[in-house]
């Protein structure tokens, strides 16, 4: 499918439309051969001389103190090179502390690479061997010796700040890291008033990213240099530079990070995990390289985890419609610690957010608690708050509209803020310069054909089988600038940064802060840059994820990648545009403003003709300058970054469908089909936008109907490996249409907006509506995912 | 644990190694002749990251001890992408975006291929049932569907040219 720009938008849009434009087409990405064929290289294919492999000895116990730690046995094992435990690493890696200044209040306690007094989840780290092999450190590590004592588990969320709770961290008081109320209009008046009010408790399961690539870092620390070069899978390769050189005492230009093929990421790989930074403070400590990768039951106790919210809702409705108010009532149990440098409050954060914003509703109360817990930490995974938010609101949503009997499709078109209400703010106070909500919504019932879906589904009722339609609408929060993180003191860059370069051969090399985790944010950047510069686009070449050859900057998280450092390369290449125009002048004895690049080659700006190829003023420029006019100096090189100022996000909106069939004798539940109709501003590349819409979904499937993370009482893990935990597989997966409404922002003058998790935001949202739909004749609704055969059984009463 | 002499066919080439028993053959192609195109995303079975051609057969290389291979001949992605045997799914996979990360990737063209080998004209239905061993956390499968369909469409298109 092709987009047509939206060439009616507020800035500057005309300049997309140069000659040979590569924005707006689906150029396949020019990293994939290489992966199809197997060549990729991952930071688990990472070999380096002299490189030894860490395994970590990881506590059996959600709570327990560490009385002692006996390691002679290991020492003495086949192939060892050394034995570490905390208090050892602590001499090389100082402790941190995951919170921000602005998320006032929030407390954790100081963090260790391996834990020292005390492990506070099952699998946490409390040594480590290296040696020559993984197999051997595997080997060691049963020899060391750790004796516990066993301590009070915190596990229930729900009773983590009841008196009779023991306190996981004493010295903070009480197992509570951060509270934030909201109050905005007169939600008591509002609820008062109202001709109904319906409540309902929604769950959302702990769930986990499970990247295909576990977590991977070779750390190579060169005691010569006094440098550490460390390959590391990370969407953020400077903030791991920060961290690393902060904790292990080195200056910043001392840290280099590398960040090769990624094999996913989601927000898995943005965080700073303990037992990486121990394979880099072990690095430094044994002045040889070392490399840790995650196996599968490690990466399911490490990888961070996700959701895990209990939400409490309440909307007021009048008998015509009108949503009058929202209520909520969050709680989050996040681990034992807030994650660092990010911290575990910002999903609680965004569902306060978002909850209610696609609506006019100006009547809004919401509370949320975060609350520490023995289990896994949990932080932010692809699509932080957005599901809960989108499956709280929605869901009341359609039971509102029960109530006083409208169609689902109405209620949503009352109470969307218009198309022409913007700029605007919600409830909640979030900024929206321009968002299209009907538009989204009309186009969706077009795609779905809603009137023939219906009758489909009349049609199946009457021979017993029930299938439901659901829909959802959403907002998705990308391009964030310093609101985020930079007020709040970490040290995570929200501008990028984009260098260019022409070669001798009038070849293009760039350098972005973003990073490539598959989603296409290289061949993007060579979209733009070839379009920009005037270069058939195979003449780009780009590079990313090395903190050595890139400019300083965020990486690639929070749907930022096209939408910032798009702009930054769009920029930079306006002006080696300009840079080799004005050469180009001089050599031509023409106006540089008369003169264009295009296709490869110096033109007429006006008629287009030929005047000389780029490889031409390449060779005068670096071979004969002596030819150039006194006082010509070109400057083939040029940087630009970018940040978003008017709006501390670009908000983009979006609505799915969903439509299910559900067996009422044995619960499951089938997904027919699912749509989605997204607007990330101008779309830089439609087959990658539709292909992380829809990879986003699947992510947003997998925990509606799959995905738990399932704890006893004691804190122990039930199902971590893939074999217990349901991941979707492509049998169950339903085909996905995606649709587009264009809604550029006015911000930047490419206009593009984030779209990587716009998918995961609604997807569980309408399914779980869809559901309900299918369950409306037996009186029964469901508002706790993972929507599993069991709770469907349970729902109806049949176990 | 005494490494035991192993001889067998990678991608055509005779290979003669010492291996412990206990080392599974995705290691041993990864680590000791550097195939690292063969990926490792679960190591019990069920992710199909490590899926290789042994004998003809798919099988996981994570659930096979390479010492089982004495004799045997084994074709990773390395081999089958440079015989050209599976250049047309790649393009497709290329062309489709049906790969994002891409560790999945090499797993799935070598489950692709054999499905289509058995099964030339296969429809939706099918090529998702058989690609249900193979995990894609990336993707959300649509587009390898499409990229295995357009290959099968490709091939019958081809084939019935010729004829
Ligand atoms: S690594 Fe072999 S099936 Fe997952
Ligand atoms: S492309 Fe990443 S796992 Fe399939």
């Amino acid at each position: 499918m092709s987009a047509k720009l939206d060439t009616t938008g507020p800035t500057g849009l005309s300049e997309l439309d140069r000659p040979n434009s590569y924005i707006g087409r689906s150029v396949p990405r020019p990293n994939l051969t290489r992966l199809t064929q197997g060549r990729g290289q991952y930071v688990s294919d990472v070999v380096l001389p002299r490189m030894g492999h860490v395994a970590f000895v990881r506590s059996p116990h959600a709570h327990a103190r560490i009385v002692s730690i006996e390691t002679a046995a290991a020492k003495a094992a086949p192939g060892v090179i050394a034995v570490v435990t905390g208090r050892e690493l602590a001499g090389v890696c100082t402790p941190w502390i995951g919170v921000l200044t602005h998320l006032k209040g929030l407390k954790s306690a100081p963090q260790h690479p391996i834990a020292i007094e005390k492990a506070s989840w099952q699998g946490e780290a409390v040594a480590a061997v290296v040696a020559q092999t993984r197999a051997q450190a595997e080997d060691a590590a049963e020899l060391v010796a750790v004796d516990y004592e066993e301590l009070p588990v915190v596990t229930d969320m729900e009773t983590a700040l009841d008196p009779g709770t023991p306190v996981i961290h004493p010295e903070l008081g009480d197992n509570l890291a951060w509270e934030r109320l909201h109050v905005a209009g007169d939600p008591d008046a509002a609820f008062a008033s109202a001709d109904h009010v319906i409540e309902a408790t929604f769950g959302f399961g702990r769930h986990t990213g499970v990247t295909l690539e576990p977590r991977a870092v070779v750390a190579d620390y060169n005691a010569g240099d006094g440098r550490l070069t460390v390959y590391q899978a990370t969407q953020a390769p400077h903030m791991i530079q920060n961290i690393l050189a902060k904790h292990l005492d080195l200056p910043e230009s001392q840290v280099r990070v590398l960040c090769k093929d990624v094999g996913g990421s989601f927000g898995i790989k943005v965080h700073v995990y303990a037992d990486e930074v121990a394979t880099a403070a072990l690095s430094k400590l044994l002045r040889r390289p070392v490399k840790f990768v995650a196996d599968r039951i490690e990466s399911f106790v490490t990888d961070i985890h996700a959701r895990d919210h209990r939400v409490k809702g309440r909307i007021g409705v009048m008998n015509d419609g009108t949503i009058t108010a929202f209520e909520i009532d969050d709680l989050t149990g996040i681990g034992p610690y807030s994650m660092y440098p990010r911290t575990s409050a910002i999903e609680a954060n965004q569902v306060v957010n978002f909850t209610g914003g696609q609506y006019t509703c100006p009547n809004y109360r919401a509370l949320a608690r975060v609350v520490f817990q023995n289990k896994n930490v949990t932080c932010q995974y692809r699509a932080v708050g957005h599901p809960i938010a989108c499956s709280v609101t929605e869901g009341l949503v359609d039971l509102a509209a029960r109530r006083i009997g409208m169609d689902p499709v109405e209620i949503r078109r009352k109470n969307v803020i218009p198309d022409d209400a913007y700029p605007c703010q919600s409830s909640a106070g979030m900024k929206f310069e321009r968002l299209s909500h009907q538009a989204a919504l009309e186009k969706l019932l077009d795609m779905m054909d809603l009137e023939a879906l219906r009758a489909d589904q009349a049609e199946a009722r009457r021979r017993g089988i029930h299938r439901g339609i659901g829909i959802a609408s959403f907002i998705e929060v990308t391009n964030p600038s310093a609101a985020f993180y930079g007020v709040g003191g970490a040290r995570i860059s929200s501008q990028d940064g984009v260098t260019v370069r022409m070669d001798a051969q009038g070849s293009i090399h760039v350098a972005s802060s973003v990073t490539e985790q598959g989603q296409g944010a290289e061949a993007v950047t060579a979209q733009v840059v070839a379009t920009a510069f005037g270069v058939p686009i195979e003449r780009v070449r780009v590079v990313t994820g090395d903190t050595d050859n890139t400019p300083y900057g965020g990486g690639t998280w929070a749907s930022r990648a096209a939408g910032i450092g798009g702009e930054a390369a769009w920029q930079a290449g306006k002006v080696l545009r300009g840079n080799v125009l004005s050469v180009a002048g001089a050599i031509l004895q023409a106006q540089a403003e008369n003169l264009d690049i295009r296709d490869g080659l110096v033109v007429d700006a006006e008629t287009g003709r030929e005047r000389m190829p780029l490889d031409e003023v390449a060779r005068i420029a670096y071979f004969r300058p002596d030819t150039l006019p006194p006082g010509v100096q070109p400057e083939f090189v040029a940087t630009r970054h970018y940040v978003p100022k008017r709006y501390p996000f670009a908000f983009t909106n979006g609505i799915q469908g969903s439509y299910v069939e559900v067996d009422a004798e044995t619960g499951f539940i089938k997904l027919l089909k699912h749509w989605c109709v997204e607007d990330c501003g101008t779309i830089l590349n439609p087959q990658l936008v539709d292909e992380q819409v829809r990879g986003g979904i699947v992510q947003g499937l997998g925990p509606a109907l799959y995905e738990h993370c399932l704890y006893d009482e004691h804190g122990q893990l039930l199902n971590g490996n893939m074999a217990d935990y349901l991941v979707p597989m492509a049998f169950e997966m339903p085909d996905i249409e995606v649709g587009h409404v264009s809604t550029p922002t006015g911000e930047s003058e490419l206009g593009a907006k984030g779209a990587g998790e716009a998918g995961t935001a609604g997807a569980a949202a309408a399914v779980m509506n869809a559901v309900n739909d299918a369950l409306a004749p037996f009186g029964v609704v469901l508002t706790s995912i993972p929507m599993t055969p069991e709770r469907v059984l349970r729902a109806l009463g049949r176990v | 644990m005494t490494p035991r002499p192993l001889s067998f066919m990678v991608n055509g080439e005779t290979v003669r190694l010492l291996v412990d028993p206990r080392r599974h053959l995705g290691d041993v192609l990864r680590e000791d002749l550097g195939l690292t195109g063969t990926h490792l995303g679960c190591e019990h079975g069920v992710c199909g990251a490590c899926t290789i051609r042994l004998d003809g057969e798919i099988v996981r290389s994570c659930l096979t001890l390479a010492v089982q291979c004495e004799g045997a001949r084994v074709e990773t992605i390395e081999g089958l992408s440079d015989s050209g045997e599976v250049a047309d799914l790649q393009e497709a996979f290329r062309n489709r975006n049906a790969l994002q990360c891409g560790y999945c990737t090499p797993g799935m063209i070598v489950t692709a291929q054999d499905l289509l080998l058995r099964h030339p004209e296969p429809t939706r239905e099918e090529i998702r049932e058989h690609l249900s061993g193979n995990y894609c956390r990336c993707t959300g499968y649509h587009a390898i569907v499409d990229a295995v369909a357009a290959t099968a469409a490709g091939r019958t298109a081809k084939g019935s040219a010729a004829a």
